[in-house]
C-alpha cells in the first residue's frame, strides 16, 4: 500500500494532475441534474471511445484499396477470429451513436440548455452532430460494397448540381473522373484522420465548456434566464444546493453507458455485421442500392420532391437547416427554459421528429421503386384468372410480359410506386383503361409505341375485370345512351 | 539599453519571424493546395474524356438495346474492378446507334433495360426512360446521358472516361443530341 502511496507520489511531483482532476471529479453541479435525463452526452462519448477502439481494430486488417477492400472484408467476416464480431460492434456502434447524439440534442434542446451563456457549447454540438453524420457517411463507402458504389454515385450527382462548381467538385469528391481507387482512398483519410480528427477536437472544446460553464441546471418554469443575472444565480445554486459530481451525478452516466455498451454488443451478436452487399462492380447492374439508416429519410425524400424543386431543395436546404440550428442560441439566448411553457419549441420537435421518423420507415419499404424482378418472379393471382375468357386471360399475359407488375400491385404484390390495380376498373372505365395505357401519363410512361393493337385490347380486357366482384364497374353513361343500355351492361 | 527600448525591439523580432514563418507557410501551400487539386487540374489535360471501343457491330444487332463494357481510360493499379463500366448500345436501324450511359440522369443509379416494355427503369427512385433515351416518367428531370459515338473498322467507339451527372457540361452536351427514334 505504502509502495502504491509512494509511486503515486513520485507521479504527481512531476505530472501535477491530481489536484486539477480532484477539483473537475467532485465540482458542485446542481442536485436536479444528478437525472437520467443527463445521460446521453457521456453515453455518445462512450460511443465515439468504442467506435475509436473497433475501428483501430478493423484498420488491422482493412485494406483501403478499391482492389481488395471487400475481399479483406470478406477475410474480416469469414477467416479473422471474432473479426466479424469487431466489424458488428463497429456498424451498430455507428448507428447508435447517430441516434443517441440526436436523442442528446433534443434533451439539450428542450431542456433549454443551448440559452446563455452556453451558446457556443451548442454551436459545438452543431458542429459535432455534423462531423458525426460525417462519419457514417463515409463508414458507409468504406464498405466498400455495391450499396457504397452507388451511393458515392448518388452523392456525385448531388454534388454536381451544384452551380458553377459542380463539375469540379465531383472530381475532387472521387478524387478522379469516375469512382475508383482514389475514391475510396481519400475515403478512408476522411474517415480515418480528418474527420475523427475534427471530432476529437470538437468533443475537447464542448467537455471544456461544459465544465467551465457547469451543467444546465433543470429547467423550472418561470425561471427566466436574463444575462445579467444568470451567472450569479446559478452560482448560487451550485453552492447552496449542488451535490459533488462524483459520485452523486457520475454513477448514472456510467450505469447508462454501460447499459448502451451492452445494447450494442447484444446487436452486434445478434444481428451480426452490416455487408458487405455485393462486390463493387459497376458492370453488375442487377442492383437496387439503397442507404443505411440514418440517410433513409433522405432517400425518401428524393423520391417525393417534385423534379423541378429539387436541386434547390438539395442545396439550399441543408444550409437553412445549419443556419437554423447555429443561430438558434442567439434569437433565443434568453428566456423560459422550461419546455412546459415553449409550446413552439415543443410542437417544433414533434413535428421534426414525426417528420423524419415516417421518411425513414418510407424508406426502408422504398414503395416508390419498381420492383424489378416482379414481372418474371410473381404470379397472377389465382382469383384473377379463375373463369375469366381467353383474351382477358391473353391480356394478363400481356400485364406480365411488359412489366406492368414492376409498378402496378395485385392482390398486394409487386411494385407500389403506381397505384395497386385490384379496383382500378371501379376507376376508369374501357375507354380510359386504354387511354391511360397508350399515352401514360400521371408519372406513368406511354405505352402507345410498344403494345400492338391486339395487347391493347387484351390488356383491356384484363384491367376491365378488376373489380370486386358484384360490384358495378366504371362505365361511360353518355355511351349508354348512345348505343342502347343493352349494349353496354356490365358483366357481373 | 532602456527596458522598453528591449520589449519592443523583441516584439519586432517576434513579429519577424511571424512574416518569415507567413511566408515559408505560403509557399508551402501553393504545391499543398495543387496537390489538392490534381483530380481537377488533370481535367484539363484532357486525359479524362477518349475514344474507346465497345467492340464488333455484330455484337449490337439491329434494332436491339444490348450492355456493353469499356474499360475507363484513367486508371491505378489498385482500382479493382471499378474501372469496368457498362453502358447501354441500342442500333437504332443497322446504321445509326445510340450509346446511353448505365447512370440514371436524376441520381446516378444504374438503369435497367426491360426490351418487352422497351423501358429504361431506374431501381432506386423509378425514373423511366424510353427506348431513345427519352425521359418517361419519374423523378429524373432529363433523359439518360449519351456518349459520343463512331463506327470505325466495323467496331463501335465511344467517347468516354467520366462519370455523366446532372451537372456534367459534358454530359448535358451529349444529352442535348437525344432524337426521337
Amino acid at each position: 500500500m505504502r509502495l502504491i502511496e509512494e509511486v503515486g507520489a513520485w507521479f504527481e511531483l512531476r505530472l501535477g494532475l491530481g489536484k486539477p482532476i480532484r477539483e473537475t471529479a467532485t465540482h458542485s453541479v446542481p442536485r436536479e441534474t444528478a437525472s437520467w435525463f443527463y445521460v446521453f452526452g457521456s453515453a455518445a462519448l462512450t460511443v465515439f471511445i468504442l467506435q475509436i477502439v473497433t475501428g483501430i481494430l478493423l484498420a488491422l486488417i482493412y485494406v483501403p484499396s478499391a482492389g481488395e477492400a471487400w475481399n479483406s472484408l470478406q477475410i474480416l467476416n469469414h477467416t479473422i477470429s471474432l473479426g466479424w464480431f469487431i466489424r458488428a460492434l463497429h456498424g451498430w456502434g455507428s448507428n447508435f451513436m447517430v441516434a443517441i447524439v440526436l436523442i442528446h440534442m433534443l434533451q439539450v434542446f428542450l431542456f433549454g440548455a443551448y440559452k446563455f451563456p452556453r451558446e457556443l457549447t451548442w454551436v459545438v454540438g452543431v458542429l459535432l452532430l455534423l462531423v458525426t453524420l460525417g462519419m457514417a457517411f463515409t463508414g458507409q463507402v468504406l464498405r466498400f460494397d455495391q450499396d457504397a458504389y452507388w451511393g458515392l454515385g448518388i452523392g456525385a450527382s448531388i454534388t454536381s448540381r451544384v452551380p458553377v462548381v459542380g463539375p469540379w467538385a465531383v472530381n475532387l469528391l472521387l478524387g478522379g473522373p469516375i469512382i475508383a481507387g482514389a475514391t475510396l482512398s481519400r475515403f478512408f483519410a476522411l474517415h480515418v484522420f480528418v474527420v475523427p480528427g475534427l471530432l476529437i477536437a470538437f468533443v475537447g472544446v464542448h467537455l471544456l465548456m461544459v465544465l467551465k460553464l457547469g451543467i444546465n441546471e433543470w429547467p423550472m418554469p418561470g425561471r427566466i434566464v436574463r444575462r445579467a443575472t444568470y451567472l450569479e444565480e446559478y452560482h448560487e445554486l451550485t453552492n447552496k444546493d449542488g451535490v459533488a459530481f462524483v459520485p452523486y451525478a457520475v454513477w448514472k452516466d456510467i450505469v447508462f453507458s454501460g447499459f448502451i455498451l451492452l445494447s450494442i454488443a447484444v446487436c452486434a451478436a445478434h444481428f451480426g455485421p452490416f455487408g458487405p452487399g455485393g462486390q463493387p462492380d459497376p458492370t453488375i447492374i442487377q442492383t437496387a442500392p439503397h442507404p443505411d439508416f440514418f440517410f433513409r429519410w433522405l432517400y425518401a425524400l428524393l423520391s417525393f420532391l417534385p423534379p423541378s424543386a429539387e436541386t434547390p431543395i438539395l442545396l439550399i436546404g441543408p444550409a437553412i437547416a445549419i443556419v437554423v440550428l447555429l443561430a438558434l442560441p442567439f434569437v433565443a439566448g434568453e428566456g423560459e427554459k422550461s419546455w412546459k411553457r415553449r409550446p413552439i419549441a415543443v410542437l417544433t420537435m414533434l413535428l421534426v421528429a414525426v417528420v423524419l421518423g415516417t421518411l425513414t420507415h418510407l424508406g426502408k419499404s422504398a414503395p416508390w421503386s419498381p420492383v424489378m424482378d416482379a414481372w418474371s418472379s410473381l404470379p397472377i393471382p389465382s382469383q384473377y384468372l379463375d373463369g375469366r375468357t381467353a383474351l382477358e386471360r391473353r391480356g394478363s399475359l400481356v400485364f406480365q410480359a411488359k412489366q406492368c407488375h414492376n409498378c402496378h400491385s395485385l392482390d398486394g404484390q409487386g411494385g407500389k410506386r403506381g397505384p395497386a390495380l385490384d379496383r382500378v376498373a371501379m376507376r376508369l372505365n374501357g375507354d380510359q383503361l386504354i387511354r391511360q395505357v397508350i399515352q401514360g401519363g400521371g408519372n406513368m410512361p406511354a405505352y402507345g409505341k410498344n403494345l400492338n393493337p391486339a395487347e391493347t385490347t387484351a390488356l383491356a380486357a384484363f384491367l376491365k375485370t378488376l373489380h370486386p366482384a358484384g360490384q358495378v364497374p366504371a362505365r361511360d353513361a353518355s355511351r349508354a345512351v348512345a348505343l342502347g343500355a343493352g349494349e353496354v351492361s356490365p358483366r357481373p | 539599453m532602456s527596458v522598453e527600448n528591449d520589449t519592443s525591439r523583441r516584439a519586432f523580432l517576434v513579429k519577424l519571424g511571424l512574416f518569415f514563418n507567413g511566408i515559408i507557410g505560403t509557399a508551402l501551400a501553393v504545391p499543398i493546395v495543387r496537390y489538392l487539386l490534381s483530380p481537377v487540374i488533370r481535367e484539363k489535360k484532357g486525359r479524362y474524356d477518349s475514344w474507346l471501343s465497345l467492340g464488333e457491330l455484330e455484337k449490337f444487332p439491329a434494332g436491339q438495346t444490348r450492355l456493353a463494357t469499356y474499360r475507363n481510360p484513367v486508371v491505378d493499379p489498385w482500382d479493382g474492378q471499378t474501372d469496368d463500366i457498362a453502358c447501354w448500345v441500342r442500333n437504332v436501324d443497322g446504321r445509326n446507334f445510340q450509346v446511353f450511359a448505365i447512370n440514371c440522369a436524376h441520381l446516378g443509379c444504374p438503369v435497367r433495360w426491360f426490351a418487352q416494355s422497351s423501358l429504361f427503369l431506374c431501381p432506386c427512385h423509378g425514373g423511366a426512360y424510353y427506348q431513345d433515351g427519352s425521359r418517361a416518367s419519374g423523378p429524373p428531370e432529363r433523359g439518360l446521358f449519351q456518349y459520343r459515338y463512331k463506327v470505325e473498322n466495323g467496331n463501335l467507339f465511344i467517347k468516354a472516361g467520366e462519370m455523366p451527372t446532372p451537372g456534367q457540361p459534358v454530359a448535358k452536351k451529349a444529352g442535348e443530341k437525344t432524337t426521337c427514334a
